[in-house]
């Protein structure tokens, strides 16, 4: 254990070392590399930790968040990559004024941005706790602190421009992280006789292979199939318990810090909500019509929210130019598409040997525990290092990426805007990212990150594309369709966090919401639009000629040109690099 | 301010040479490539042709207006084609439960649907729109620079 903690702070340390290194190496972002960037970027903790625990849970469903995840650039590629780049906006406020000239609007972007970000990044910092507490015992705000202190250091020391390469390395490295462990676990999976593997009765209901003992985190709510006895010391349906208790059939309520004793073939309790027989896990679509609700309502988040996400849209502006973007658009569609075989595969095979992940829902760490279960040896330590420093690869490119572009949008938006505010921004950025982990109550990570997609989908995505493609749009409408679709989105939320603690009422309808927010967020653009049409800007036409005449042609116009030619603004230039990954090689 | 010192009287009216100093020296790179590779014979003709588009003359709109048209039609035409497909298969999985049952190589059918093939397929998709945009700006540079 001292090894690997020993190996973390190495690999984390050594990235941040590397830093300006890599900063002073490097000049212009080819395709490729950007797009491994790029990727790095996107690969959170919710795909690299969060995918595999999602199959060990919710069975083959749950392979619709890759597939969402994936999908959502080709959709970015078609609509958004190659005339966004033209825009030569740098943030997407900064689009947003480009395009309908408000600064009103404007500081409703730089709203949502802020929410979006600090909603993904919050489940990347909880995870990183979580993966520290699973490794080293460590508490897990101890994981938090880490993350966010590497970070921090990261972008006030290097700025963006850093870590655009940092990321495309930290990309291969996760790849390698999840893969070099997913062939050897699947090779022993196949070769080994039995392995451990469950015993599955004839009903299709998970057993556990030996004695266990579980100890849960959180409360957690469990439902029980087949009726079983086991000894528990804790709370227990709200009433402390120390002793052998019998479970008939039915819902269960466990306190936090419960240690349930599980014997030998005893059936394996899951938390409410998955699947409870393996019939059922193996098996698509098998909750009805609410369960076919929920799959959509998901396909339209993740399509159409990869092309909201400000850090993500940030990236592409490392582009030289539209038609580059395009190309970076369709390598980081393979790049993620060779990704996101393997936390399937992982997912799949800890379903045999992690069962007690079940009892908790705290899946998330399946990646984690999976190599030491199976080869409770040297092997497997190994393996579980390699994992382990792929994860904080993970957590590391992804909240870099998301502070920086929420740090860079506070500055700009509401500081001056000059090379210290960025500085403070990053800081605070830092600071309330942490409070905000330790404060909410942990959830999987992709299902955070699956409602930040919600809000992206509802808000910036209809915003982006009929600003891209439709002359109507006005500033009034684009804002009202903002103000709708976040509303609907966070309110929906608001509705499933408070039908947590009364009782589980909810329907899924607001927990998945983006089937009914988008298209809603989406009309009332439009309408709103058509009824304002003399508010149109009046130089439109300009507009689209610019975001989509062809590169050679040479219409592309960088926005910093403009906003930084005064005199007095001549500064912020300067930080400008740092602050949006200007495609400009740097100035300094 | 020296690097990207565009004309700052007339930001909207670019020359050919002070066109470049907006870019970046990546781009400007990458630019240079290009222009080296178009006709030099038409360069008169282009600019005249790319201040009409930039003024918004009926013939200059009409082009700019048929490019964005095809490119969107593009877009949907491959996007909403590829949704559909992934659309379809959660309604076939709840409508056909025994498909669930199907096995190739060892490995259930649904499970070969949803993990493997929609990888392949998006980069595909987006392979084909890549060389289809291309096509059309291309056609569209051709076309200013007749």
């Amino acid at each position: 254990m001292a090894v690997l903690t020993f190996l973390l702070g190495y690999v984390g340390s050594r990235r941040a070392n590397t830093t300006p290194d890599f900063l002073v190496a490097r000049r212009a972002v080819p395709a490729t590399r950007n797009a491994a960037a790029i990727s790095g970027e996107y690969l959170s903790a919710a795909s690299f930790l969060g995918v595999a625990g999602l199959v060990l849970k919710d069975g083959i469903d749950a392979l619709w968040y890759p597939i969402g995840f994936t999908a959502g650039y080709l959709a970015m590629m078609l609509f958004v990559a190659a005339p966004l780049r033209r825009s030569g906006a740098y943030t997407l406020p900064d689009f947003a004024e480009a395009r309908l000239g408000s600064t009103r609007l404007r500081k409703f972007c730089t709203f949502f941005v802020i929410c979006i970000g600090v909603l993904y990044l919050v489940p990347q910092l909880q995870s990183a706790g979580l993966t520290l507490n699973t490794i080293t015992g460590l508490p897990a705000w101890l994981g938090v602190v880490v993350v966010i202190a590497i970070v921090v250091v990261n972008v006030l020391g290097g700025g963006m421009r850093a870590i655009t390469l940092v990321q495309a390395f930290q990309y291969w490295g996760k790849l390698f992280a999840i893969a070099a462990p997913t062939f050897v676990l699947f090779v022993l999976f196949l070769g080994g006789p039995g392995n451990g593997a469950q015993p599955v009765d004839s009903s299709g209901v998970l057993r556990f292979p030996e004695n266990a003992k579980v100890t849960t985190v959180d409360d957690v709510r469990v439902r029980v199939e087949v009726a079983m006895e086991l000894s528990a010391t804790g709370m227990l349906n709200g009433s402390y318990t120390d002793g052998p208790v019998y479970w008939t059939p039915g819902l269960y309520e466990v306190g936090e810090q419960t240690e349930l004793r599980f014997t030998e073939g005893s059936p394996v309790p899951v938390v409410e909500g998955s699947p409870t027989s393996n019939h059922d896990w193996l098996r698509p679509q098998t909750e009805g019509l609410s369960g076919l609700f929920e799959t959509y309502s998901l396909i339209f988040a993740t399509f159409l929210g990869t092309m909201g996400l400000p850090h993500i849209l940030v990236r592409f502006y490392t582009n030289p130019d539209g038609r580059a973007a395009r190309r970076t658009a369709l390598h980081v569609l393979y790049l993620l598409g060779l990704f996101y075989l393997f936390p399937t595969v992982l997912g799949v095979i800890s379903r045999q040997y992690l069962p007690q992940l079940l009892v908790t829902g705290k899946t998330d760490a399946a990646v984690l525990l999976l190599p030491s279960t199976m080869q409770p040896n040297l092997l497997g330590q190994v393996l579980g290092a390699i994992v382990a420093a792929g994860a904080f690869a993970a957590f590391l490119s992804t909240s870099s990426g998301l502070v920086v572009s929420v740090a860079g949008v506070v500055s700009t938006d509401i500081l001056p805007g000059k090379v210290r505010d960025f500085r403070w921004a990053t800081v605070v950025t830092g600071v309330v990212g942490v409070l905000l982990a330790l404060v909410l109550p942990g959830a999987d990570a992709s299902l955070t990150v699956a409602m930040s997609f919600a809000l992206a989908a509802s808000t910036f995505c209809p915003l982006l594309l009929l600003g891209i493609w439709w002359r109507g749009l006005t500033w009034v409408g684009a804002m009202s369709g903002l103000v709708v679709g976040g509303g609907l989105v966070i309110g929906s939320q608001v509705v499933t966090v408070a039908s947590s603690y009364t009782g589980h009422w909810a329907s899924p309808v607001f927990s998945q919401p983006a089937l009914v927010t988008v298209p809603v967020a989406f009309l009332t653009m439009i309408m709103i639009s058509k009824l304002t049409a003399r508010r149109r800007p009046e130089d439109v036409s300009r507009i689209l000629l610019r975001l989509h005449a062809p590169d050679p042609l040479g219409f592309m116009r960088d926005r910093d040109v403009q906003r930084f030619d005064t005199e007095d603004e001549k500064s912020r230039q300067e930080d400008g690099v740092r602050r949006d990954d200007s495609p400009s090689p740097p100035l300094h | 301010m020296t690097r990207h010192s565009g004309p700052p009287g007339q930001p909207d009216q670019p020359q050919p040479g002070e066109r470049d100093a907006w870019l970046s020296v990546s781009a400007r790179k990458n630019r240079r490539r290009r222009v080296v590779l178009a006709d030099p014979r038409g360069r008169g003709r282009v600019l005249r042709t790319i201040i009409e588009l930039e003024e918004q003359t009926s013939v200059g709109e009409k082009l700019i207006r048929d490019l964005i048209r095809q490119q969107l039609r593009t877009g949907l035409l491959l996007g909403g084609g590829t949704l559909l497909f992934l659309a379809s298969m959660p309604v076939a999985f709840y409508l056909l439960p025994g498909l669930s049952d199907v096995q190739l190589v060892g490995v259930r059918l649904p499970w070969l649907l949803l993990g493997l093939l929609p990888f392949p397929l998006c980069y595909g998709v987006g392979y084909v729109y890549r060389g289809m945009a291309e096509r059309h700006e291309q056609d569209f540079v051709n076309s200013v620079d007749r």
